[in-house]
């Protein structure tokens, strides 16, 4: 049994983390989420906003994580919608505007129609520079930026006017998939304006260790992994309920997609638990085995 | 034919057999896209400047639609868009077959993957930064009228993005087979600029700006007043892990007596540390699984409805199976 097991083949094991998150997805099982200080202060540093106020979502991630920052967008865009926020949307991975784009459709354009492109909300679009594009907008965005997404000059946009940095902002969100990402904006816009640049944001569970030592005093809030974005779907839901600012009902299913992942993150965890303490029994066993002999 | 690849055939073909009889015994099908199709005008004057745009919508949409007017336009089936659908589940079965073995479905996937990514982000490249912010800046009217109708009337010509055009000709001069020498000074420019700004930017926002961080009281009050057993115990770790770390690393001098008992600490933080790293990891390693996962049961197989998509084809599965 002990050669059995030590010799077992790895796909196995690959089989049975497939099987428990194929399962739960089947089942559609969902627990309850508790949403922890971090997730609260993120939404606190939202609702402390006013209707109007300007907030800068940048969207560095691309499709290659979009399960782990994708519920967390959308909760973001709708609260920004409840809020009447003023949207500006930017990116700095080259799929980063399709991720704009596709929360756009999805959560504006269908829940929040009355919503006015170029005075609710504008789409920036990619910029290629990674850091640089950061030292470029904290100074004079229309250095860089001489259009919109769509090709239209900024200053035909309503939104634009007297907006000249990222000062503007009232609250800067970002979405971090790696490089460039949260680090990025911490390092080179917020720790030189602290006064007048806020960010919180929302990053993949790679790089929530490393963005850890800047709370709180760079970076207030953030939403860790797929399990930051179920809490905050949470809180925003709790709060809003199922119908827009409008009163109109929206898709709920949509704004649960953080929650509906913890599911299988559950039974996955409890597996690789066992799996972990498992290879350890056999690890001693066998060591014990070769002593006796 | 070994063992092991008689059952992972098996497993191919159970897995073909489950897919073709799905999608013959549901009445609805599945793999399906459909859209709505949205006419664009925005010029009311004059009607020969109009177009359609197709935007995505659901099986539940069309359906209503075809059961209020059976000869309505509005919403269609889309081969292209379900195409997409197939193409883009047998990529994620071509991918995920790696954990068997290596395999040349596996390998066409990951060319085509690397193939467009490669091929988008020069095309990305050219239309959101050398069009707009090089050659527009250089030369406007020619964007404008080329490119970009609404490029602002008050840009002017500014010769000075010569400079960046000479210094982007110059790196490509790398393919070239003779003069590669030119394409290192750019080169030179590009590591130079970036050494001092990541220098400073690190000495400011991560170096510093850590320490001043990890200046905290270690008596702490709530916003009582009162004293805060839990907020003090952790800036009393804080500390205390910054410290035994900073020591773990500190070589000048033996790691035996205090040094080593708190070096041994630092290890034991970092150990925390790792593990909570490789939590994370693995949490966002199994969310990505997830959402291939819930792209092939939903968008592809039809077999869950999360977001009451296609009520009627779930309905009809159930009651088939």
């Amino acid at each position: 049994m002990l050669d059995f097991l030590k010799n077992l083949d790895r796909r196995w094991i690959f089989l049975l983390m497939l099987l428990s998150v194929a399962i739960p997805i089947l089942l559609q099982a969902q627990f309850p989420e508790t949403p922890s200080e971090l997730s609260q202060v993120v939404f606190e540093e939202l609702e402390k906003l006013e209707e109007g106020d300007k907030i800068l979502l940048a969207f560095d991630f691309d499709p290659a994580s979009e399960g782990e920052l994708g519920p967390m967008a959308t909760a973001f865009v709708r609260h920004c919608c409840e809020k009447k926020l003023k949207m500006y949307f930017m990116a700095l991975w080259p799929v980063g505007e399709q991720m704009i784009v596709d929360n756009i459709n999805r959560v504006i354009k269908a829940d929040f129609p009355h919503l006015v492109y170029g005075t609710d909300y504008m789409n920036l679009g990619f910029k290629a520079g990674n850091e640089g594009v950061i030292k470029v907008v904290i100074t004079d965005m229309r250095q860089l930026y001489t259009t919109d997404a769509d090709g239209t000059a900024i200053d035909q946009i309503e939104m634009m006017q007297g907006v000249d940095n990222i000062k503007a902002m009232d609250l800067m969100i970002n979405i971090s998939a790696g490089y460039p990402g949260t680090k990025e904006w911490v390092q080179y816009a917020v720790t030189r304006y602290p006064d007048k640049i806020r960010l919180v944001a929302g990053c993949t569970g790679v790089q929530a260790p490393l963005l850890y030592p800047y709370i709180p005093q760079q970076l207030p809030g953030l939403l860790a992994a797929i399990k930051g974005a179920a809490e905050y779907e949470k809180l925003v839901m709790d709060k809003y309920g199922e119908r827009n600012a409008e009163g109109e009902i929206i898709e709920p299913g949509k704004y649960f997609e953080g929650r509906r992942r913890m599911g299988p993150q559950l039974v996955a965890h409890v597996l690789m638990v066992l799996l972990i303490v498992a290879g350890n029994i056999i690890f001693i066993a066998d060591r014990r085995r070769e002593k006796r002999q | 034919m070994n063992s092991s690849n008689r059952l992972w055939l098996i497993l191919f073909i159970i897995g073909a057999v489950l897919v073709a009889g799905r999608m013959i015994m549901s009445s609805n099908g599945m793999g399906k896209a459909y859209v709505q199709a949205v006419p664009v005008n925005p010029d009311a004057e004059n009607e020969d400047h109009k177009w359609t745009i197709y935007e995505q919508a659901s099986l539940t949409d069309y359906n209503k639609s075809v059961l209020a007017d059976p000869n309505q336009t509005e919403y269609l089936f889309s081969m292209s868009r379900t195409l997409g659908v197939w193409f883009a589940a047998l990529m994620t079965i071509f991918v995920l077959s790696f954990l068997i073995r290596d395999n040349p479905f596996y390998k066409f996937a990951e060319a085509v993957f690397v193939g467009i990514s490669a091929a988008y982000w020069m095309v990305v490249g050219f239309w959101s930064t050398v069009v707009p912010n090089l050659i527009g800046k250089i030369s406007p009217d020619l964007v404008r009228n080329w490119a970009l109708p609404g490029l602002g009337q008050d840009e002017h010509s500014e010769l000075l993005y010569l400079i960046p055009l000479a210094l982007g000709l110059m790196l490509l001069w790398r393919l070239s087979p003779k003069g590669g020498w030119i394409s290192r000074w750019p080169m030179a420019f590009i590591i130079g600029v970036f050494c001092g700004l990541r220098l400073i930017t690190f000495i400011h926002a991560d170096f510093l700006s850590q320490i001043r961080n990890g200046i905290v009281p270690l008596w702490v009050e709530d916003s009582t007043g009162a004293f805060s057993f839990w907020l003090s115990l952790r800036s009393v770790f804080l500390i205390v892990g910054v410290l035994s770390c900073l020591v773990y690393f500190f070589f000048s001098f033996e790691h035996k007596g205090i040094v080593g008992k708190t070096a041994k600490l630092g290890i034991w933080f970092m150990m925390i540390t790792f593990g909570a790293a490789f939590g994370y990891t693995v949490m966002g390693r199994i969310a990505l699984l997830a959402i291939r996962l819930e792209f092939l049961f939903d968008d592809w197989l039809w077999l869950i409805d999360p977001t009451d998509k296609r009520v009627e084809a779930v309905v009809s599965m159930l009651g088939l199976f």
